[in-house]
């Protein structure tokens, strides 16, 4: 029946289209008088130079941010910088292209031979990496736009149990997968989609998306920085790189006098206690925990990666030509009736459905790959989670955890070393958690 | 702390080499990068010839009003007295009275020009890119009007948000230096 009524409406609407087609175009006139049309204006987009003006700023603000953290130890001085970086990369450049954003930009150009990598997106991947490597997570502390806004919102920050921030933290893994996976196969920008402070900086947006940037701006009142612990992609490579910094935060300017007092002063969970003193059988048998863990490892991978293989046709369905390909391939065999907008605009094009089959088997071809990789990617994120858990490196002092810490220069305050520093009366307000 | 010296100074040894190839490895990237042809970098645009006018244009992009305007190919202009892009399709009566205009903004202005040719025009500031005046051109029409992203009112979003829901993916990447696709004649 529905069947029927379709061709029916074909039938009918078929006089239509080609009364439509036979239409004779107009042949332009001839104007007796001198007629002289307007001119089309393409105003052009903004000037090449003005991103080298935000390379040299994003450069300037890495430097002072190291400067002010790690040489000046400075809180109040670093707070200004962080409003600066809020206004200038968030509102002002309403967040975009940010470095988050860049890692897809940079997978698409490895992928996609016909992008060109513009040198202002590889600056913005690339230097806040090399400051890392330097100086530690200093783009975090005042240069990042989404780190910004949730820095200034943070003012009632409270412990997160252990165990949540260890689940939680392996979201960011997983995300940075899959938009890797997602930006490879050229079928969507994630982390742009789902930026969440971006509508904010645009003042426009999404319903769900600005939605979603309120309640991370609200729950950030009392865990500090949600985006950035438990979600930004961006972040994991920062974690990975800010270990090897020859110079960082460390929380007391001299010696440690043991006294403990830092133990809460970080609002993002990044100073650890000192570890207990370990008997040697409890060594012995973490070590053969160890062993067991890293042969397990491999078998992790391969078994998560299987998993991804076999998801493969599901997340390749994201991918608009794949879609798209199924839908015309179910009409064309009178499976579903009548079309989608996508299938009309894809007829309209007068391309053969083959060439559309054709486009639509390699991007699944590219997904069956990236499935597997991005599989056993959680698979070895889950391992390595638990290896590094059973890996306790000692520690006789509190340390802010060089991965971790977001350079933001809070706990310096609660040092008293630190004050001893300071000229009496110069010192400013202690900022940590209540 | 409690570390041997020895264990301190190799693991100091592999960060240093680490440090310094990431550093050499940067300068290379960027510097590469800025020698290359069209570092300028690529801005989004619509291909009109695959634009299927859905509407979504208006609504979907993060500026608002829309980036994306109605442009005009004068060259193609058949230059109507009942253009299809300014009037509704209604072929009986008075069909060129206000209440019959297509354009929801009364952005495209006609003027005369000689019998019985007249002239539209885009007032820019007042379309929203509804492309509701490109269907009545596409149809009925020369097809001279049609949309384009406006590089003075686009920021240039990493990914833009129309090419995410455009049906006929539409939206493409095109080069800084080249940011329109214009129609022309033939
Ligand atoms: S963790 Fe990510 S979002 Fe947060 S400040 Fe760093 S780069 Fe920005
Ligand atoms: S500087 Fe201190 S308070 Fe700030 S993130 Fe690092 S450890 Fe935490
Ligand atoms: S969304 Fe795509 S098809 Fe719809 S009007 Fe815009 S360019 Fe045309
Ligand atoms: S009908 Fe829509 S696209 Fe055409 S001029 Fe008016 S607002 Fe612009
Ligand atoms: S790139 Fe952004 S501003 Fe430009 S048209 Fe697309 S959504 Fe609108």
């Amino acid at each position: 029946m529905r069947r029927a009524l379709f061709q029916l409406t074909v039938l009918l609407s078929a006089p239509v289209t080609a009364w439509a087609q036979e239409q004779e175009k107009q042949p332009p006139p001839e104007f007796s008088a001198g007629y002289q049309p307007p001119t089309i204006t393409i105003p052009g987009p903004r000037a090449e130079l003005f991103s080298y003006l935000d390379i040299a700023i994003l450069f300037g603000v890495l430097c002072l941010a190291s400067y002010l953290v790690l040489k000046k130890r400075s809180r109040s001085d670093l707070r200004v910088l962080v409003v600066f970086s809020l206004l200038y990369f968030g509102f002002y450049r309403y967040g975009c292209v940010c470095a988050v954003g860049s890692i897809q930009n940079v997978t698409f150009a490895i992928s996609n031979h016909n992008y060109a990598l513009p040198l202002v997106v590889g600056a913005f991947f690339l230097l806040p990496l090399l400051f890392a490597l330097f100086f530690g997570r200093v783009f975090c502390a005042a240069a990042c736009p989404l780190g910004a806004i949730q820095d200034v919102v943070a003012q009632r920050p409270r412990r997160v149990p252990l165990w949540l921030e260890h689940s939680l933290g392996l979201i960011p893994y997983l995300y940075l997968g899959a938009a890797i996976l997602f930006a490879a196969t050229g079928s969507a920008f994630l982390i742009c989609e789902y930026d969440p402070f971006i509508s904010l900086f645009r003042l426009g947006g999404k319903v769900e998306i600005v939605t979603f940037g309120a309640v991370l701006l609200l729950l950030g009142i009392v865990v500090g920085r949600p985006y950035c612990r438990f979600l930004c992609p961006y972040g994991v490579l920062l974690r990975w790189l800010a270990p090897f910094a020859r110079w960082r935060v460390t929380i007391t300017p001299a010696e440690c006098v043991q006294c403990h007092l830092c133990a809460d002063a970080c609002p993002f969970g990044a100073i650890n206690p000192p570890t207990p003193a370990e008997s040697r059988s409890r060594r012995s048998e973490e070590r053969k925990r160890l062993a067991v863990l890293i042969l397990l490892l491999p078998l992790l991978a391969l078994g998560t990666g299987w998993l991804g293989y076999r998801s493969s046709p599901l997340l390749a369905r994201m991918n608009p030509t794949v879609s798209l390909a199924e839908r015309v391939w179910l009409e064309e065999r009178g499976r579903v009736s009548g079309t989608t907008e996508t299938s009309a605009a894809f007829r309209n094009l007068g391309q053969p459905n083959e060439w559309l089959y054709q486009q639509a088997a390699g991007i699944r071809k590219q997904f069956d790959t990236g499935a597997w990789l991005l599989g056993a990617w959680v698979g070895l994120v889950i391992g390595w989670k638990l290896i590094a858990l059973s890996l306790r490196r000692q520690r006789t002092d509190y340390e802010a955890d060089p991965a971790a810490c977001l350079a933001c220069a809070r706990c310096y305050q609660s040092c008293p070393v630190e004050h001893l520093r300071l000229p009496p009366l110069a010192g400013e307000f202690y900022e940590g958690p209540a | 702390m409690a570390e041997p010296s020895g264990k301190k100074s190799r693991r100091e040894f592999i960060a240093e080499g680490i440090r310094t190839g990431g550093l050499v490895a940067v300068s290379g990237a960027l510097g590469s990068l800025a020698t290359r042809a069209h570092s300028g970098g690529t801005v989004w645009q619509i291909d009109p010839h695959k634009c299927v006018q859905c509407e979504k244009c208006a609504t979907e992009c993060v500026v608002s009003p829309s980036a994306v305007k109605c442009v005009h190919a004068y060259a193609m202009c058949g230059y109507c007295r009942l253009c299809f892009g300014v009037f509704k399709d209604k072929r009986t009566g008075n069909t060129t009275t206000a209440e019959n205009h297509r354009c929801p903004t009364d952005a495209i202005k006609r003027t005369f020009v000689e019998d019985p040719y007249y002239e539209m025009y885009i007032d820019e500031p007042l379309c929203i890119g509804c492309a509701l005046c490109v269907q009545g051109c596409e149809r009925f029409g020369n097809g001279s009007l049609f949309l384009q992203i406006r590089h003075d009112r686009c920021v240039n979003c990493n990914q833009c948000a129309i090419a995410n829901v455009c049906p006929a993916q539409a939206i493409v990447r095109v080069p800084a230096s080249q940011p329109y696709l214009l129609k022309t004649v033939g």
